[in-house]
């Protein structure tokens, strides 16, 4: 039994991330990819991580996995799954609580699959490898998976390049909760995807989510998707979260001046056309001091308002 | 269109004639082994004008034809019918074989994906200076290669880099930046019309909103028309003065930007604004409704505008119906009329419908 089915309803939090510091230690210099990062997911909660590339997203991410390489390695944090340590975990235990009780579905993800098995045969592995099923009943539940994320069956022969971009990554998903994980983390599930295929993907996650019950880390860079999914969310900078707060009320009244470049960074589809400046390039903010309550369950870093406005400004001309 | 900004650098060029037209343009690729004759429709009867310093985009699905049309226009795949004329020239009839130096200093492209589109071993200058030396835009006889410098700086400076970055390697640079080099190779042949296949869906959303800028720059500046293609609706909007909505190979819709993208007439452009993730409507993912469009899209048996005694309807035939005011030049194919290509689409093949049957 998973976490989030026993647990659900309370307010115990699925993943809770303290103070999490993770650097890349080189032979001359080291750089500190995420500082003293905290944020919890309750059951059942869709939580967005939301930035620019290289702010630390997915270095979070793999930290949660355990699958950060050298030279990376969390400096100090916790992360607890469950009332569990995570980072204490033996190879053993890491190897039931990934895919089992988390799973994650990367980035590109759709070009993951071994393009030498069919469709089937990889979907069908899982069952046999992590829950012990028999071949024939793994393909059984194989055809039921692909079903959830409205595949014909009949592709279960197929090999993935003969799906589509969108019914590749849509059976990637299928694969990550074919065991019922209770935390399911999408790293950019539909970058490389179209806007049509996006949505359908996107849907399809809320109905599995909302089917299955689990909670999702949602990270990607399109705030408006972020909204859009997510029911809490944060927005990074440099390692540092610069927000925190409900998803809608980010979208409603950002604060801190960076999200707000962030928001400004897409062209609008309603109203008229107007220049839009983007974020400049470089390092805008440093020494972004730890969040703040503002408003009941919204927290900023604090920052000076006129200073950073100018910084960002001058910067994109 | 409000945009005409007139290329100073070539006076001598009518200024009626459009910078590209593409007239009845298909391509047909054969599937399957040597003797199987099994084909799909890529692109048929496409149309499209692209006046002198316009920026048209061209949105649609993955699997539409856009690329296809792109890589038809600037030769990189040989069309199976229709005509393309940049400046009112036939350059299929021109050059038949293979695309000739001076097309290519006339059409220029950019790519989708900047990691790959620039050689790892090269420094950024030969990128630059091959363009420069290959269309003899570098300067001849004494003081050439001074010439030559002051040309790679001054494109650097346009597109928005430093000039020392002329001696860095691509795997050096952003991928904000490595755009903008392959944005400047493209200008050293001083084209006249650049297609720039999804320029910004590789790059980081903190510099998109830069490279459309800078795109938009070029056209204000030196009048160069572009072809923007997309499937970003948000970002045609932003950048072009029309857009021509694609769908399995045929173009569907067009007009002006914000006109078209506001009251999209035909289903399947309907389709495509309702798939945009905007929070101001968040909720409004409605299956149903998006089922029903799938279906207009698909099997539709009615036209919005059979009612009207100046428009004809016809199912065969592909007409197109003016929508709205006429300035806007906003005109939508008959919905009765479907196109007739192979693949219909990932939008929608993704839900068991009834099934249809697309004409072969």
């Amino acid at each position: 039994m998973t976490v989030s089915q026993t647990s659900f309803g309370s307010h115990e939090p699925v993943l809770d991330v303290k103070n999490l510091t993770v650097k890349y230690i080189g032979d001359t210099r080291s750089t500190t990819a995420v500082d003293n990062v905290s944020f919890s997911i309750g059951a059942g909660e869709v939580f967005g991580l939301a930035g620019e590339s290289g702010c630390g997203k997915s270095t979070i991410a793999n930290s949660i996995m355990r699958l950060l390489k050298d030279p990376a390695n969390v400096a100090a944090g916790s992360i607890s799954f469950g009332g569990k340590d995570v980072l204490a975990m033996s190879q053993d235990e890491l190897r039931r609580f990934r895919w089992q009780d988390v799973a994650m579905v990367f980035q590109s993800a759709m070009n993951s699959l071994n393009p030498v098995l069919t469709i089937g045969e990889q979907v069908a592995d899982i069952f046999t490898t992590h829950a012990g099923y028999s071949r024939k009943e793994s393909l059984r539940r194989a055809a039921q998976l692909l079903e959830l994320v409205r595949i014909d069956p009949a592709r279960l022969k197929s090999y993935p390049h003969q799906l589509s971009g969108g019914m590749r990554q849509r059976a990637v998903i299928a694969m990550a909760v074919a065991l019922k994980p209770s935390l399911l983390i999408l790293d950019e599930p539909t970058t490389a995807l179209d806007v049509v295929v996006q949505q359908e993907i996107m849907a399809q996650i809320k109905d599995l989510q909302r089917e299955l019950g689990f909670s999702v880390l949602f990270i990607t860079h399109d705030m408006s998707l972020m909204v859009e999914l997510s029911h809490r969310m944060a927005v990074m900078y440099g390692g540092r979260i610069v927000e925190t707060a409900k998803a809608h009320d980010i979208y409603t009244t950002p604060r801190h001046p960076y999200t707000q470049a962030l928001m400004g960074a897409f062209p609008p589809l309603t109203g008229p056309r107007v220049p839009l400046t983007g974020l400049p390039e470089g390092v805008k903010f440093h020494n972004i001091p730890d969040l703040a309550e503002v408003a009941p369950g919204h927290f900023v870093a604090p920052f000076d308002a006129d200073a950073e406005a100018g910084v960002l400004e001058g910067a994109a001309q | 269109m409000s945009h005409a900004v007139h290329s100073p650098a070539r006076p001598s060029v009518s200024t009626q004639t459009p910078a590209l037209e593409v007239h009845g343009l298909g391509k047909t690729f054969h599937i399957g082994g040597l003797f199987s004759s099994q084909a799909v429709r890529a692109l048929h009867r496409v149309d499209l004008t692209i006046g002198r310093g316009e920026i048209v985009a061209l949105v649609g699905e993955s699997g539409s034809g856009k690329s296809t049309l792109a890589r038809c226009v600037a030769r990189l795949e040989k069309p199976s019918e229709g005509a393309i004329l940049l400046d009112g020239i036939d350059v299929l009839k021109r050059d038949r074989f293979q695309a000739s130096r001076t097309f290519r200093s006339q059409l220029q492209m950019v790519f989708q994906d900047p990691f790959g589109s620039l050689n790892a071993a090269h420094r950024i200058e030969h990128f630059l200076r091959r363009s420069l030396t290959i269309h003899g835009k570098g300067g001849t006889g004494q003081g050439s290669e001074a010439q030559t410098r002051r040309r790679l700086e001054e494109l650097m400076t346009t597109v928005g880099l430093q000039a020392d970055m002329l001696d860095s390697y691509p795997h050096e640079l952003s991928g904000g930046q490595r755009q903008r080099v392959a944005i400047a190779r493209a200008l050293a042949v001083e084209p006249q019309v650049i297609l720039a296949d999804e320029p910004t869906s590789m790059l980081d959303v903190s510099v998109r909103i830069g490279v459309l800028n800078l795109m938009r720059k070029l056209r204000d500046e030196q009048g160069i028309s572009m072809l923007y293609i997309t499937h970003d609706l948000a970002s045609a909007r932003y950048l072009a003065d029309r857009t021509a909505v694609m769908f399995a190979g045929e173009i569907v819709e067009e007009g002006e930007s914000l006109d078209l993208l506001a009251n999209p007439a035909h289903p399947y452009t309907q389709l495509l604004v309702s798939a945009v993730p905007d929070p101001a409507r968040a909720g409004s993912y409605d299956p149903v409704h998006r089922a029903r469009l799938r279906q207009a899209v698909m099997a539709s048996t009615a036209c919005a505008f059979e009612d009207d005694p100046h428009q004809r309807c016809s199912s065969e035939e592909p007409v197109r119906h003016q929508v709205g005011d006429p300035r806007n030049g906003h005109w939508v194919r008959c919905h009765l009329y479907r196109p007739g290509a192979g693949a219909g689409g990932h939008a929608l093949a993704t839900e068991p419908l009834p099934e249809p049957q697309p004409a072969a």
